[in-house]
């Protein structure tokens, strides 16, 4: 295929190099997806680093500010897809300020420039107003997927632009967004020719959309894979959805609950039957063990079942999984109880992942909810578990012990006591051993977020052990900053690492200078971290940028809140009054 | 939880009918086991206090009686959609009658119970086998329905209010 052999001019050559023409490079480097690996192409000399900045098409920057629009469009020009997250993560439970920053729409501007033919955004954590919405859709003829995740600042008139403009989109995807939902009207503005949609995910919206308008999109759209309604679509509507799209490979229903009559029962069911590609499901609101079982027909080949917004009871739950017996991937309240977990751990034992979300997380009087024994109780009978994340009011450092000894393979363990502070219940300890049994016995541990009653002994285990950690969430933990200076010192693959309400100060701030450099990010709130303190790293590490948000009445020498991220930058200029940085 | 009906005659053998938690034979009704109170205090330097968001509402002393935490913000950490979501649900379950009148024949006052306190579902109901009453409801269409027809969770979403039927009556229903 290759017939004369190209050198680049600037590009030194020891007669050992291989002399790829540019071309042949690039093909070949075409065929690497991977971001890392990417990153590992580009850093073999300057003939790769530019195939590989020629080949590129996907960009994935986990911190908007840690690079401009500007430099990256210099570096990379030919990005079609693009995946920026913004905020740190604990936005999600409202501890950074509303205007905070992280908004598209100077990105956009740069793209509209540079990328004019950009296909694809994902977003997570981002500010996107209205304005921005029309803009994307008015000046990227090619676009085809929009994923917003977690974001903010949009109503349903910017989806209404998207929905009208975009002749090409084949995603639209909006989770769990701020959204100001005004009317369900956006969804009647595809128009009546556009029939390319493969993806349509409206399931975290409230307002009621057109159903007319709905059926017939799904019926003319016949690549549609994915389809996730909101609360307002019934079981009735659903079935006639289910008709017009039997090749639906992922769903989410609407509500779950409505009187049918045995002839509309059946009907329901029979759609469900018909369905023989779905392996995900998902919505089920107010799903009562009365119409679950019009699924059964459709879970044989289930690998993912997103139960987080139903509340049902263990042996509901029991009953549903014994048609599930390929199931991979469940997420569940903690409504179905441990008695409900066992049957987790009897009727899916190819199980990987278990989310445990708590159903009445803040009312004290509730003694409802998980505990150890099921968790135990799936460890025993899920041997392929590996990402768990269990919120539950009681824990013990045996039965940790105990799942890490059944599940050796743990790669995400996010273990919420909601209690702060709580120790082992049956013997008042605190839950080091827990932990220090986590990092021993999974080796290949990514993730950890740590709770219960923690002393610097949990934080000297993280240090020693968890070699291959990435994230690591810590709340209400530690005796004095060694805590943090071990884990500082310890995890050498660490890059994001967020603390909460902890008496670490600005010895263990200081402890980790060069590392941050070689880490995402670094969240400190409510610890013991004072101005000086931030002052001096700042000074010191001038390719970070340490920002500080002020709370309203707090001592002017604390660092309430300090968010520190690696850039190439500089200090960003979009600051709200109340992020200093430093 | 309390005795919910209380008369001074027994008569109308009211004690079989009236309402409680509890099976029925049972002569106090069981009260919700408080959970250990004790919470180690955490290790915290008292600096920390000083900046913390949280307030532990100062319990670590008060052993007895559940603390009145107050709500630390961001904690546990739940991320927003599902918090609203989950508030939603228990406005829309509070606004939906979770506090139901119940009248009784013959009775000269009504009552006032919250049904979601009623944490075994319908073993009221078995009090009722063999009596000459029957616990009945209206429901949000407005019909009078017996209760243990349908499951619980629907019971306590439609319930509006509770009557207590004389036997008479509540034939037509279906009661023995």
């Amino acid at each position: 295929m290759i017939m004369e052999s190209k050198r680049k001019k600037e590009s030194p050559s020891s007669p050992e190099s291989t002399q790829f023409p540019d071309e042949v490079l690039e093909r070949v480097l075409a065929f690497l997806t991977s971001h890392k690996d990417r990153s590992s192409v580009s850093l073999v000399c300057k003939d790769w680093y530019n195939a590989e900045r020629w080949s590129r098409t996907h960009v994935f920057i986990g911190n908007c500010y840690s690079v401009s629009p500007e430099i990256l469009a210099r570096r990379f020009p030919n990005i079609r897809s693009v995946t920026l997250k913004g905020k740190p993560r604990f936005s999600d439970f409202n501890l950074v300020p509303q205007n905070w920053g992280a908004d598209i729409h100077a990105w956009l501007v740069a793209f509209a420039d540079k990328y004019p033919f950009l296909e694809e955004l994902r977003l997570k954590r981002m500010t996107v107003s209205d304005e921005s919405l029309e803009y994307l859709a008015a000046n990227f003829q090619n676009f085809k997927v929009l994923s917003l995740l977690s974001c903010d600042g949009f109503s349903t008139d910017g989806l209404a632009a998207i929905a009208t403009h975009c002749k090409n989109l084949t995603e639209l995807d909006i989770q769990e967004n701020g959204v100001e939902d005004r009317s369900g009207s956006w969804l009647s503005c595809f128009p009546e020719s556009f029939t390319s949609l493969e993806v349509l995910n409206f399931a975290s919206m409230s307002a009621e959309v057109n159903f007319d308008a709905l059926e017939r999109l799904v019926s003319r759209c016949k690549s549609l894979k994915v389809l996730k309604v909101n609360k307002s679509i019934s079981l009735e509507q659903l079935q006639k959805l289910l008709t017009r799209a039997p090749q639906l490979v992922e769903l989410g229903t609407g509500s779950f609950s409505q009187e049918l009559t045995t002839r509309q029962y059946a009907e329901l069911e029979s759609a469900f039957n018909n369905c023989k590609n779905i392996h995900t499901l998902s919505g089920l609101w107010e799903a009562t063990a009365l119409y679950l079982p019009v699924l059964y027909p459709a879970c044989a080949n289930l690998t993912f079942l997103n139960l987080s917004y139903t509340a049902l009871q263990g042996g509901d739950l029991a009953k549903l999984l014994v048609h599930c017996p390929r199931l991979q991937r469940l997420w569940v309240l903690d409504t179905v109880e441990d008695k409900g977990l066992e049957a987790v751990g009897s009727y899916c034992p190819l199980l990987e992942e278990l989310r445990v979300f708590p159903a009445d997380p803040f009312d004290e009087e509730i003694i409802h909810g998980v505990t150890e024994e099921g968790f135990v109780a799936v460890s025993f009978g899920c041997r392929r578990l590996h990402y768990v994340l269990y919120f539950c009011r009681q824990m013990t450092n045996a039965a940790v012990a105990t799942i890490v000894q059944n599940c050796p393979d743990f790669t995400h363990f996010r273990l919420c006591i909601m209690n702060p502070g709580q120790p082992d219940y049956l013997t008042n300890e605190p839950m080091d051993e827990a932990f220090g049994a986590v990092v021993k016995t999974c080796t290949k541990l990514q993730r950890l977020s740590v709770s219960g009653l923690l002393t610097d002994l949990t934080f000297e285990y993280i240090g020693k052990y968890a070699k291959n950690l990435e994230t690591l969430s810590v709340a209400f933990a530690g005796n004095s900053g060694r805590g943090m200076e071990c884990v500082l010192g310890g995890c050498p693959k660490l890059r994001k690492l967020e603390i909460r309400d902890c008496p670490f100060g600005d010895e263990a701030l200081l402890s980790g200078l060069e590392k941050y450099e070689s880490m995402r990010s670094l969240w400190m709130s409510a610890c013991n971290v004072t101005m000086n303190g931030c002052r001096q790293l700042a000074r010191k590490m001038p390719r970070l940028n340490v920002e500080v948000m002020k709370e309203d009445g707090s001592d002017d020498s604390q660092a309430d809140k300090v968010y520190v991220y690696r850039t190439v930058a500089g200090p960003r200029r979009d600051a709200p009054p109340s992020v200093l940085t430093l | 939880m309390e005795r919910l009906v209380k008369y001074e005659s027994d008569d109308l053998n009211l004690k079989a009918t009236e309402l409680r938690l509890g099976l029925p034979g049972s002569d106090e009704p069981e009260k919700l086991s408080s959970r250990s109170n004790k919470r180690a205090s955490p290790e915290i330097s008292q600096e920390s206090k000083s900046n913390s968001s949280v307030s532990y509402g100062g319990n670590d002393e008060q052993d007895s009686a559940p603390p009145a935490k107050a709500q630390v913000v961001g904690w546990p950490p739940i991320r927003s959609y599902r918090k609203n979501t989950l508030q939603a649900k228990k406005n829309e379950s509070d606004g939906a009658g979770m506090y139901v009148k119940v009248s009784m024949d013959g009775a000269p006052y009504l009552r006032k119970i919250d049904l979601k306190v009623y944490k075994c579902e319908y073993s009221e109901r078995e009090g009722y086998n063999g009596s000459e009453y029957a616990p009945t409801y209206e429901d949000k269409d407005g019909d009078w329905m017996l209760v243990g027809d349908v499951p619980w969770n629907m019971f306590i979403n439609s319930c509006k209010r509770l009557r207590i039927m004389k036997g008479s009556e509540a034939i037509g229903l279906g009661c023995a």
